[in-house]
């Protein structure tokens, strides 16, 4: 049954998606900031792990750690330089700067690594095959994908629960202006979650570079998917947006089991129809509510 | 009325409102002048400029609707290259397929785009800023692939607009640029009609504080819906002449999310929330395109030039001159003149991003 | 002196809420500060606490001038501020609440312990959603997560609003506890009865301005009534028939 196949890799391809909207939706909760060059940083991410494999000669796995610490630190650049200034210059600011942002980032790819697509390898992990039953099988690569989306979303979850700085932004990310006059440094808060969300957006883009293939015009496509995946599972929920990563991982691969060509159509279907039920049943428009729930 | 003394309150002096004063009365005249000087262009001048003329009208008409939904609206769009394919593809629709006469094949083109905005606008009017933002940009992603899986529309390799070669070259060239003149001048007069009247004031309100908008009876959704049909009219008529400026299209290119970044950098420069910035944006980026355009960090001028005027010159070119030397040239707001006083401008367009 | 406050001027817009305002709180005081809605009693508040940014004038705290200094840091210098409707984080607990605030590293008498004692009616509370509690264990939560910064000079805006009697006569009989363990108290209330008994001075507002000043053996209630409506010129404390 090769429907049964269909959910299962979509169920495997929405970790990626749940891990790559993670900093998306982290970042709209705790700032309502909606940073378009989510998907660029991710793409970035990709290809930064792709210089390291051309020049260390090691895996793609390798490149991990140091990509994503690398882009933990680009994260909280950003948000210190940019974004916070696009943050108390207003509403709409942060939106036109995050969109020169990808602007900017596409273009540089485009010249540094010219529009040939490029990929990541999974090694052995990615074309080994288990064989579950007669007509599913699957891959220990995709096991990874969906495991290591699960743990880092439940580090961040503990993070978010347990430790001082994950109160800190849980307080900051509902009453900014209350939370500094209880000690509260927001300025450093928005930092951390900027720095959680590029380098875990960065994680995500590897990945995604190592199940398929990617080219400078990749970022818009994956901001698009972070951004359904977060829509179909609600703003600003963590565990959420690990359920919208799947819904629409297994919209588009039962979508492209149908014709290869409705993969993204379908994924964008299901997203209009959960946006249009959401905006029936609650009050309020989407994307006008702030706070991060865990 | 008496002035009320008190714990160092301001007396208050007569005033009257005024809308019209000598020098925009002065510059609309000119403003009529130039267009009736410009239709005029194709007699007397040579076919590059016309050809350069109706790109630029191009990008003032892009430009106006951008500014008509972020600057008016308080709706940032990053899928208005939506309607601009919808146009032309259109547009080729009507008159490859259906034997349209081509120009009112763009005509009935761009006005489908219009009444296509309507359903478009009750699904992405649900959300809000950057939830709005991409919500477009999905929509423009749906209409790229719809059309993509059209083999009669050219699928993905693109398609010609053949019919446009029983004109020659010549008439061609003349009939676009006409149609690029009367269609800025038109969606313009629109606009600022828009703008005088009660919309444009509720328009302003809904931009500046929309609960307290909505508290007072202002019709926030169908303010926002109005400008949203607009816009998609009117970034359709920039579609369906893009088209006939350069006869093929494709959908990767002319549902390109490259149009929402021109329309950006050109209301960023220009001046946004004002009504002659995006027109001043359209000049300096008609400039800068034909000076660099060819160059390979094209985007990244344009976007870092973009952030740097988001940041440190939110009010764009023409704002910060309007801000310094309290000129107003097109009378879309309200002046109150103190009798006996000098006239003070009351702000009609503060900060595109009032918390 | 602990807090001086020069020619302070704050602004909502164009709005002048806090016109040319001074004052002075020494260690150890409680001043009550009264005035009817409006007279700008919270935006000085909330100008001194850091959260409102002083459009002209000088705070200064211990000494140093904070009047540039954004909240956060004068939190760790020693001012707290229990602001007006509460604002707790409705989706952290109890708990949370009091603990977000506990990390500015300053010593003093209040710990989480010390904070559940002196309000035995939040210890059951403690892994409660704030947004659930009632007014009056709210107000204690948010006097309770002011206290864990350790202040030395403790802000508290409309600690009764919208609460029953017997819930303000607990909030006080808490005030009270803190006033007696040193803290210096800047108290906004509306009911003057209560202001009068706990206050060892009253400023009132009209218009962004304070019209009279003294202790409350100085001022009859009469005196202040009339200085709250603006029937009387600052300075003097004399009713009029």
């Amino acid at each position: 049954m090769t429907w049964v196949n269909s959910i299962v890799h979509g169920i495997f391809l929405g970790g990626v998606y749940a891990l790559l909207a993670a900093g998306l939706s982290l970042m709209f909760g705790v700032m309502r900031i909606i940073n378009l060059a989510h998907g660029s940083l991710a793409l970035v991410g990709a290809y930064a792990a792709y210089v390291f494999v051309e020049h260390t000669g090691l895996s793609a796995y390798a490149a991990i750690p140091p990509v994503v610490l690398g882009m933990f630190v680009v994260g909280y650049l950003l948000q210190r330089t940019m974004l916070e200034r696009s943050l108390r210059a207003g509403v709409l600011v942060p939106l036109l700067t995050t969109f020169g942002l990808l602007v900017i980032i596409g273009n540089l790819l485009e010249r540094i690594f010219s529009p040939d697509p490029k990929s990541l390898n999974p090694g052995v992990l990615g074309t080994t095959t288990w064989q579950i039953t007669g007509t599913l099988s699957i891959s220990p690569f995709e096991v990874l994908e969906l495991g290591v989306a699960v743990l880092v979303l439940g580090v961040l979850q503990l993070y978010l629960t347990r430790t001082r700085m994950g109160r800190e932004l849980r307080a900051t990310s509902e009453d900014p202006d209350t939370a500094e006059l209880v000690g509260i440094d927001s300025r450093a808060v928005y930092a951390r979650a900027a720095a959680i969300a590029v380098g875990t957006a960065a994680l995500a883009g590897i990945f995604f570079g190592m199940r398929s293939s990617f080219d400078p015009s990749s970022g818009p496509t994956e901001l698009i998917y972070a951004f359904e995946a977060v829509v179909i599972g609600g703003l600003g929920s963590l565990w959420g947006t690990l359920v919208g990563g799947i819904v629409l991982g297994v919209a588009q691969t039962i979508g492209a089991q149908i014709d290869p060509q409705y993969f993204d159509l379908a994924g964008h279907l299901v997203f209009l129809v959960v946006l249009l039920v959401r905006a029936a049943i609650e009050s309020g428009a989407i994307g006008s509510t702030r706070g991060v729930t865990a | 009325m008496s002035s009320a003394t008190g714990t160092g309150s301001v007396p208050v002096r007569r005033a009257r409102v005024q809308r019209w004063n000598p020098l925009s009365l002065g510059f609309c005249c000119a403003l009529v002048g130039l267009v009736v000087a410009l239709a005029f262009v194709p007699v007397v001048m040579s076919e590059n400029a016309m050809q350069k003329l109706t790109t630029l009208y191009i990008l003032v008409i892009m430009a106006a609707m951008w500014n008509a939904l972020a600057g008016y609206g308080g709706l940032v769009s990053v899928g208005q290259q939506a309607f601009i394919g919808i146009a032309a593809y259109g547009a080729i629709f009507l008159g490859h397929q259906h034997t349209v006469e081509p120009f009112l094949a763009m005509l009935l083109a761009a006005l489908i785009a219009g009444v296509i905005a309507i359903p478009v606008g009750l699904i992405v009017l649900n959300l809000r800023g950057g939830a709005f933002a991409i919500g477009t940009w999905v929509i423009a992603e749906i209409f790229a692939i719809l059309v993509a899986f059209d083999s009669k529309l050219g699928a993905g390799t693109g398609i010609s607009f053949l019919e446009l070669n029983f004109f020659t070259p010549r008439h061609l060239l003349e009939y676009t640029y006409w149609s690029a003149l009367g269609s800025t001048a038109v969606l313009l007069l629109i606009l600022f009609i828009l703008l005088r009247t009660r919309l444009g004031a509720s328009l302003q309100a809904i931009r500046d504080d929309e609960g307290a908008a909505a508290s007072v009876g202002t019709r926030v959704m169908l303010g926002k819906g109005i400008l949203f049909v607009l816009a998609g009219l009117g970034c359709g008529a920039a579609g369906a002449l893009t088209l006939a400026n350069q006869l093929f299209i494709q959908p990767d290119s002319i549902f390109s999310v490259n149009y929402s970044a021109l329309m950006i950098f050109m209301v960023l420069v220009g001046g946004i929330g004002t009504f002659e910035g995006p027109i001043i944006g359209a000049i300096v980026l008609f400039v800068i395109q034909n000076e660099v355009g060819d160059h390979w960090w094209y985007y990244t001028l344009l976007g870092s030039v973009a952030i740097a005027f988001a940041l440190f010159l939110p009010r764009g070119l023409w704002g910060t001159v309007v801000d310094r030397y309290n000129v107003r040239l097109l009378p879309v707001g309200y002046r109150l003149r103190l009798l006996g006083g000098p006239a003070l401008a009351k702000s009609e367009e503060p900060e595109p991003a009032a918390d | 002196m602990l807090l001086e406050v020069q020619a302070l001027e704050a602004r909502h817009g164009l709005l002048q809420a806090v016109r040319d305002v001074s004052l002075k709180v020494a260690e150890g005081e409680t001043l009550a500060l009264v005035g009817a809605n409006g007279a700008g009693k919270t935006t000085l508040l909330r100008t001194i606490a850091g959260g409102h940014r002083a459009a002209a004038g000088r705070v200064l705290f211990d000494g140093t001038d904070v009047t540039r200094s954004s909240a956060h840091k004068r939190v760790r210098m020693g001012i707290a501020l229990v602001p007006e409707g509460r604002h707790l984080f409705p989706r952290l607990t109890v708990d949370e609440n009091l603990r977000v605030a506990g990390g500015n590293g300053r010593k003093g008498p209040w710990s989480l312990d010390a904070v559940y004692a002196a309000f035995p009616n939040l210890e059951p509370l403690r892994r409660h959603r704030a947004g659930t509690l009632s007014g009056g264990e709210q107000q204690a939560t948010a006097i309770g997560r002011a206290l864990m910064t350790n202040p030395r000079l403790l802000l508290v805006d409309e600690a009764s609003l919208g609460l029953s009697p017997v819930a303000v006569d607990g909030v006080y009989r808490s005030l009270q506890t803190v006033i007696e363990s040193g803290a210096t108290i800047i108290l906004v209330e509306q009911d003057l009865r209560r202001a009068m008994k706990v206050a060892t001075r009253i400023s009132c507002m009209l218009e962004g301005r304070i019209v009279l000043e003294g202790t409350p053996s100085e001022l009859t209630r009469e005196a202040v009534v009339d200085a709250y409506f603006g029937l009387r010129e600052a300075g003097t404390s004399q009713a009029t028939a």
